[in-house]
């Protein structure tokens, strides 16, 4: 009797909670859908780097922050859908400086953007982030080093940093995050839509569809 | 002393542990929602109840299986703490003690107010009305309910 009423009781909380969690989940999963087609304008912008032909169908746009961790653990991912598909997969890259001082380093890419090295010198910050982050603040001294040997004119690219148009750009990827409430980092849009939920699989899965529907076989 | 739910006193003292196990896991499973799933970081203060709650759940259904009264001499302590704190974290939520004496003046404020429902049930309220709950059945099951 007693067991029967306190087996009762667990399943009944447990039930309560993993219904609100799937109805949760369900209503901001086509909340963000919605969102996302109505503000379709602020997800690619003219500034923003890019991977793959302008030609592909299949749109990826991901916000990241080159401080995040989860960010450069997801990069090599991304990268080896891009090498998957040359043809087919065009990726936007967008900024979303959420840690402490990430937005020193994100003026410094787009700095190097300038000079057409920018996903070299992504990819150099990116595989020494430890380096350069600690305990999630940027030390800002600690990023230089690893911008030597890639060709930049890092005389010019500090003066670049400081131009107050690159001061404009970020605070427009930041405005496009907020819009398309992207409040953590990375973020992706796949053909205008956001994840359903946050992993690996689920980008991969997205991707694999939009490709299927993009090129069908 | 009310009249007993069952029949005899030991029958009693497993009905008051038992809702006291009912409130702790409702509060949990609350708490855990609003964390994990709507994704609210919880304050400094919230995670020293959470450290008080949480344990209840377990501790509680220990006590239960089979009865034993003394489950109280181990719960008590926890239910208290968090009582305690959950009254300090209402009276920063509602003004009564100024934010720049807590401790968790950076990153998420205590004194914030993430969910207010129906107008005045707010979470610090919601924390205090579990945690008594939970005390009151336990010191009812303490001594109240006879050997």
């Amino acid at each position: 009797m007693k067991k029967t009423l306190f087996i009762a009781a667990a399943a009944v909380l447990l039930l309560a909670f993993l219904g609100a969690t799937l109805y949760y989940t369900q209503e901001r999963g086509d909340e963000a859908q919605r969102h996302a087609s109505q503000n379709q304008a602020a997800l690619e912008r003219p500034h923003a780097p890019t991977l793959g032909p302008t030609r592909a169908k299949v749109r990826i746009v991901e916000f990241l922050d080159p401080a995040c961790e989860t960010c450069r653990r997801f990069y090599p991912f991304v990268k080896d859908m891009l090498i998957a598909h040359p043809e087919e997969i065009h990726l936007t890259l967008r900024y979303a400086p959420f840690h402490q001082g990430s937005d020193q380093v994100v003026a410094l890419l787009m700095a190097a953007q300038k000079q057409g090295r920018h996903w070299e010198a992504l990819e150099a910050l990116l595989n020494t982030q430890n380096d350069w982050v600690a305990h999630h603040v940027v030390q800002p001294d600690r990023v230089w080093p690893h911008l030597e040997g890639l060709g930049l004119d890092l005389a010019q690219l500090r003066r670049d940093a400081a131009d107050p148009e690159i001061a404009r750009l970020i605070a427009q990827d930041l405005a496009d995050a907020q819009t398309l409430n992207v409040t953590k980092t990375p973020e992706f849009f796949v053909d205008g839509q956001p994840l359903p939920s946050f992993g690996y699989e689920q980008l991969k899965e997205m991707v694999d569809a939009a490709l299927a529907r993009a090129y069908p076989r | 002393m009310a009249r007993p739910l069952f029949s005899d006193a030991a029958d009693h003292g497993w009905t008051l542990v038992f809702l006291a196990w009912v409130v702790a896991t409702t509060a949990s499973l609350s708490a855990l929602f609003l964390g994990e799933v709507m994704g609210y970081t919880p304050c400094v203060l919230c995670w020293y109840q959470r450290i008080c709650m949480f344990p209840l759940v377990p501790v509680l259904a220990a006590g239960l299986f089979p009865f034993d009264r003394r489950v109280t001499r181990y719960a008590l302590p926890l239910a208290l703490a968090g009582w305690l704190l959950a009254l300090f974290h209402w009276g920063v939520a509602s003004g009564l003690i100024p934010e720049r004496v807590t401790p968790c003046s950076q990153g998420v404020p205590c004194s914030q107010e993430l969910v207010v429902w129906f107008g005045f049930l707010t979470l610090p309220m919601l924390s205090v009305l579990a945690f008594s709950a939970i005390l009151f059945l336990l010191l009812l099951t303490r001594f109240k309910v006879p050997q």
